[in-house]
């Protein structure tokens, strides 16, 4: 499935957040975006999943989901978005108790994606009982019980340490590589970023714009042997965010 | 490396030489809640003992007080007389009827003021107009609506808990994490669902706490209600007494009130333990 953004434009009261955005997110592609803080990635990233409605332009979607997805679009919340009274079990249950699912199924389902996540023996443990990691692996764990065409992930991993986040990236990259969903995948971390992107897509600082897309034409299973050439891309995303940010605070100047 | 940290290692080892070594001192207790066994009960009994002692020594005079002995002696003549169970049975009744029914009204209103707009705006400035009007003063108009029985007590009770439930329940929606909303929507759940298993769940600890006041408050008012045209009722009794000057059934019939009022905070408690045990 395809999910296709449509010059996309928002404002909030007075200020402009995003304009004139478009991009499609191919079948199993993950695209990436990186952006100053407060470009509206997050926004974006909302009008995409149809949480808000953007002022104008358009989210189309095009092709079926599998006939098993029971949300094709899915979220992954960067503060987890677990619900504190119901244990791992629970939290995962809640998202296919409204799809009539058998109870059967349902149990089947979240044994199932519990193991994916390394979390079967945590079924009955609450979320203050976890680490963030644990947290955001049952938040990963509830996305594909659901089976989602295209997951929407906003700074999934960014209130996590460094080694967690090592982790769940090769996790993600994991199974990626065996379910092939599509992604919009929100990040601060530009390694993150050409790590997992097909694209990726730089926001320029607010009012967004899409400032420029890097294809990075590269196998994710490669990506971790060639090094240097990541580094490389790295770096040339980088050089444009800076210029950005000086940008930016030349513009400041100019007013001061 | 390893000749690093000799380097560093001798170093910190003459400074331990040469100045006093001392621990951090450690700031980071207090404003925690420890369990402390039975103090409270110990600081009960230490004031009934010095309340007798008083009162056998003298220097609390009968008239003032009676001694605790006395209260005693006249809660067991309501034992014995089969009174008891009399006063504290329509008590009980007049308070869980009254309770119960304000209760379930107040979390229903205050659900639909926390959910839709329209009973927000309809209803929000009528709860702030009635929250304030003391309830006894309506007594006399609940008498003439709902008669001298049990219905005016009975209603008293009601609107009285029916108000604060109102207020705790809309605030604990309005508390309840839009993030934990958000993630249900984009789940796609129902509304029904969202309403059922997260705001609710989320205005629980509110609601709870709103309970806490709400009988507090129904304890008051059922004394108030029962000392108009009331036969039995530990407010009744209580007039009665007063009435009388015998002030050892007056004490007794308050701490039988206390005693409500401990059963009562027991039983939210541990409503509230079985609830939001996922708070710890
Ligand atoms: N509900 C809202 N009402 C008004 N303004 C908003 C709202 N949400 C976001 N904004 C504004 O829109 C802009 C973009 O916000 P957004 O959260 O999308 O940024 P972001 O790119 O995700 O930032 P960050 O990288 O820090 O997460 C910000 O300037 C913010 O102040
Ligand atoms: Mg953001």
């Amino acid at each position: 499935m395809q999910l296709i953004l449509d010059r996309i434009s928002h404002r909030y009261g007075g200020t402009n957040v995003l304009e004139d955005i478009g991009f499609t997110i191919g079948d199993g592609e993950i695209v990436c975006i990186v952006g100053p803080s407060g470009c509206g990635k997050s926004t974006l990233l909302r009008i995409a999943g149809g949480l808000e409605k953007p002022d104008a332009g358009e989210v189309l979607l095009s092709g079926e989901p599998a006939r098993d997805s029971l949300n094709p679009l899915t979220y992954i919340f960067q503060d987890f978005a677990l619900l504190p009274w119901r244990s791992v079990e629970g939290n995962v249950s809640l998202v296919l108790e409204d799809h009539g699912v058998s109870a059967q199924e349902r149990r089947e389902t979240i044994a199932d994606v519990l193991a994916r996540t390394n979390l079967s023996g945590f079924l009955g443990a609450l979320p203050r009982q976890l680490s963030g990691g644990m947290k955001q692996r049952v938040a990963i764990a509830r996305a594909l019980a659901v089976k989602p065409a295209i997951m929407l992930m906003d700074e999934p991993l960014s209130a996590l340490d460094s080694q967690t986040r090592e982790l769940l990236m090769d996790d993600l990259i994991g199974l990626w590589q065996r379910e092939r969903f599509s992604a919009l995948y929100v990040t601060h971390n530009l390694a993150e970023a050409v790590r997992l992107g097909r694209r990726v897509i730089i926001l320029s600082r607010r009012p967004g714009r899409i400032r420029e897309v890097v294809e990075i034409d590269m196998p994710l299973e490669e990506r971790p042997d060639r090094v240097t050439e990541l580094d490389r891309l790295q770096r040339h995303v980088w050089d444009i965010m800076r210029e950005e940010a000086r940008e930016a605070d030349r513009e400041i100047a100019d007013v001061a | 490396m390893s000749h690093d940290t000799q380097v560093l290692g001798s170093t910190a080892g003459k400074h331990k030489e040469e100045r006093a070594v001392r621990q951090v001192p450690f700031r980071g207790g207090g404003f925690v809640h420890r369990p402390m066994g039975p103090i409270g009960a110990v600081v009960f009994l230490a004031i009934i003992a010095l309340w007798e002692a008083g009162s056998r020594t003298g220097v609390i005079s009968p008239i003032a007080l009676p001694a605790p002995s006395e209260a005693l002696g006249a809660l067991w003549d309501l034992v014995v007389t089969g009174m008891l169970w009399k006063h504290v049975g329509a008590s009980l009744y007049r308070l869980v009827i009254g309770w119960t029914l304000g209760s379930l009204l107040g979390i229903a209103v205050g659900l639909m003021i926390g959910l839709f707009s329209l009973a927000r705006a309809g209803l929000l400035p009528l709860v702030s107009a009635l929250f304030p009007i003391p309830k006894i003063a309506l007594l006399p108009l609940f008498i003439i609506w709902f008669g001298i029985g049990e219905g005016s007590k009975v209603a008293t009770i009601l609107f009285g808990t029916f108000f604060p439930t109102v207020i705790a329940t809309y605030g604990g929606v309005d508390n309840v994490d839009r993030n934990l909303i958000r993630m249900g929507q984009s789940f796609g759940l129902s509304w029904l669902s969202i309403v059922r298993k997260i705001i609710v769940p989320g205005a629980m600890p509110a609601i709870l706490s709103g309970f806490r006041i709400s009988a507090s408050i129904a304890i008051v008012l059922l004394v108030a209600a029962e000392m108009i045209g009331a036969e039995f009722g530990i407010g009744a009794y209580i007039l009665m007494a007063g009435a009388l000057f015998a002030t050892d059934q007056l004490i007794a019939g308050v701490a039988l009130l206390s005693v409500l009022g401990l059963s009562i905070s027991w039983l939210i408690g541990r409503a509230e333990r079985a609830l939001l045990s996922w708070r710890a």
